[in-house]
């Protein structure tokens, strides 16, 4: 299962009605990566990804997989391929665990095939993989943010697409569940060489978790390399309008933004100063 | 969060679904429809004798016991096959708007079927039962296309309680409308008032052929779209991100379920609550899964419309209490309960 489809934007124009949301976007998705994208709210992060997986058509320009166009290809045929875990997916009420999971055989099914052992091996797998597997007859509303959120990422495996397109996963979750989540989609990255795209809020976490970042602003793409080309101090202020420091990481080496607001930000140059040196 | 993601199926059977307990809900149900086919048959306003029934069923038509008999066959089959219908036709409409009080009566769409047939027989002479049918099926859809399309108005699309004050506003306003077509003609009123509030009493085989081929081909629709109905469930995002086509399958599972109430309405009147209250209670035994709940609510509708067309016979005796009413009389409680519940939300 290794990774080589090559997903790219290509002069991609969005809208709803009268109102351009993305305007001639041009973007490559690094293949067995994974890219975080960033933004102020309501700059077309989340219509971006809905864009790239077939369910906004662009207004002009094409979003494309392995060179074909996306809105041309068989919807299941794309489903089999690449992944998408919407903001607020829908649990229906009293749904098991490994009964959502396994709605995500679908595009591996046709009308009168009946449940295979393959189907059973994928949801065993992605049950495994998300150590959900306790929870398997358990009801989905009877579950934790974490927990439910985890169930989500199972469905999403169980689908076995080699790219696989989150938006906001970590939403509404707490600091160890948001760390537990990527932790989780660090790992399908490097033993599958699943590539995965997903839009963040935390710039900090983004820059940790991503391999490749994208920062939007206006429709148009800021600034797109690693974190440590793209989260700068001003880009920083040119996505966000926000004063800020950037410094190194000393968890990870990668680089963390530090927010300046009006209040609360006298500045310690000593502290600063070696925090960074070391 | 070790990398066991290389180690696949360690567990298949762990996430097996509990198969055994919905086969025997299943047999439950059959064995209930198959009684309460029995009783309505043996049951009815005049006592019949065990052996005059038995000979009835042989078809003989000797005495007025078995005559009554004879009768009460082709009642028995419409009331199943109407029930079906109807329980079918709102697991799929609840399915299709994720909304948990969606049912043909609640809807108004049981009444747009009415309309169109009483104002074809009014205006246009209706006759034949096949174009009755048809007329049936397109007022269906016209009123499906109309309530949906007004649930749908300003924010937050169609969630439940808009769709359900739109179908009841519609009902009432078409209601009225059938009421004035018909009132002015006194030669086709008595009929309309009964057959509106619907009924199996007066069932004949060659009215349930009429509809037979219009109720399969929505049963056949339905039913296939089960796996579409577990997609759009997740949202119409993950159902798309799971390669469905969201505006086709949704589309034609509608078809399907228009068909069917349409068809019933024609051939049993406007029958309201069973497609509400049937998906419901087979969403208690079976789950989610709308391969299970969807013939699940086929044979839990015919159970409930062939009970309450029995117990329409007994309570009222010597005369009979028609199945319109008691459905309405079950199912009342049933939305209020729902529509009470904490988590009106789309399903």
């Amino acid at each position: 299962m290794t990774a080589t489809h090559s997903l790219a934007a290509e002069d991609l124009t969005l809208a709803y009605g009268e109102r351009t949301v993305i305007e001639g976007l041009d973007l490559l998705v690094p293949p067995g990566r994974i890219t975080a994208v960033v933004g102020a709210n309501a700059c077309g992060k989340s219509t971006l990804l809905r864009s790239m997986s077939r369910l906004l058509a662009p207004r002009s320009g094409r979003v494309l997989l392995d060179g074909k166009a996306v809105h041309r290809l068989p919807a299941k045929e794309l489903a089999r391929t690449l992944g998408l875990l919407p903001q607020s997916p829908i649990a229906p009420e009293g749904i098991t665990v490994a009964d959502l999971v396994g709605r995500g055989r679908h595009p591996h099914q046709r009308v009168f095939s009946r449940w295979s052992k393959e189907d059973d091996a994928a949801v065993a797998a992605a049950l495994d993989a998300t150590e959900t597997t306790p929870l398997a007859d358990r009801a989905v509303d009877e579950l934790s943010g974490g927990q439910r959120q985890r169930v989500w990422i199972a469905m999403a495996l169980a689908q076995q697409t080699d790219l696989l397109l989150l938006d906001e996963p970590t939403t509404f979750l707490d600091v160890a569940h948001q760390i537990e989540v990527l932790d989780l989609l660090t790992d399908l990255n490097r033993t599958r060489g699943t590539t995965i795209v997903m839009v963040l809020h935390d710039l900090n976490l983004a820059a940790r978790y991503a391999d490749h970042l994208v920062a939007l602003s206006g429709g148009q793409i800021h600034a797109a390399g690693t974190p440590e080309d793209v989260l700068t101090e001003e880009c920083v202020r040119a996505v966000f309008g926000l004063d800020s420091q950037v410094i190194v990481d000393p968890t990870s080496g990668k680089p963390l933004m530090l927010p300046m607001g009006r209040h609360h930000t006298a500045p310690r140059a000593d502290v600063l100063q070696s925090t960074s040196g070391s | 969060m070790t990398s066991v993601l290389a180690t696949p199926a360690p567990d298949a059977a762990v996430v097996r679904r509990p198969g055994p307990v919905r086969f025997l809900w299943l047999l439950v149900v059959v064995g209930l429809l198959v009684a309460l086919m029995a009783l309505s048959v043996a049951v009815g306003s005049r006592g019949v004798g065990w052996s005059d029934i038995l000979a009835a069923l042989g078809g003989s038509t000797d005495n007025i016991g078995q005559a009554a008999v004879t009768k009460r066959i082709p009642r028995t089959v419409l009331a199943v096959v109407v029930g079906a219908a109807l329980g079918l036709s709102g697991a799929v409409m609840q399915g299709v708007t994720r909304n948990p009080l969606a049912d043909p009566g609640v809807l108004g769409i049981n009444m747009g079927a009415s309309l169109a047939v009483v104002a074809g027989i009014a205006w246009f002479g209706l006759f034949s039962a096949t174009s009755i049918v048809w007329t049936a099926i397109v007022g269906a859809g016209v009123a499906a296309v109309f309530v949906y399309a007004v649930g749908s108005l300003g924010r937050g699309g169609a969630t439940p309680l808009k769709l359900a004050l739109a179908g009841a506003a519609t009902s009432a306003a078409l209601t009225s409308f059938i009421t004035a077509v018909a009132l002015p003609r006194g030669d086709i009123v008595e009929n309309v008032v009964s057959w509106e509030i619907g009924g199996v009493g007066g069932a004949t085989f060659d009215g349930i052929g009429t509809v037979a081929p219009f109720l399969l081909l929505g049963l056949v629709v339905s039913l296939l779209s089960a796996r579409s109905l577990n997609s759009l469930a997740l949202g119409d995002e993950l159902a798309a991100g799971l390669g469905e086509r969201v505006a086709l399958a949704r589309g034609v599972a509608a078809l399907g379920s228009v068909l069917l109430c349409g068809a019933a309405t024609a051939v049993a009147g406007p029958i309201g609550f069973v497609g509400l209250v049937v998906p419901h209670l087979c969403r208690l035994l079976v789950g989610v899964d709308h391969r299970w709940l969807l013939p699940f609510s086929a044979i839990a509708g015919a159970c409930l419309l062939t009970g309450a067309d029995v117990l329409g016979r007994i309570v009222a005796r010597p005369t009979e209490l028609d199945v319109g009413i008691l459905t309405a009389i079950i199912g009342a409680p049933f939305f209020i309960a729902i529509v009470r519940r904490q988590k009106v939300r789309e399903l």
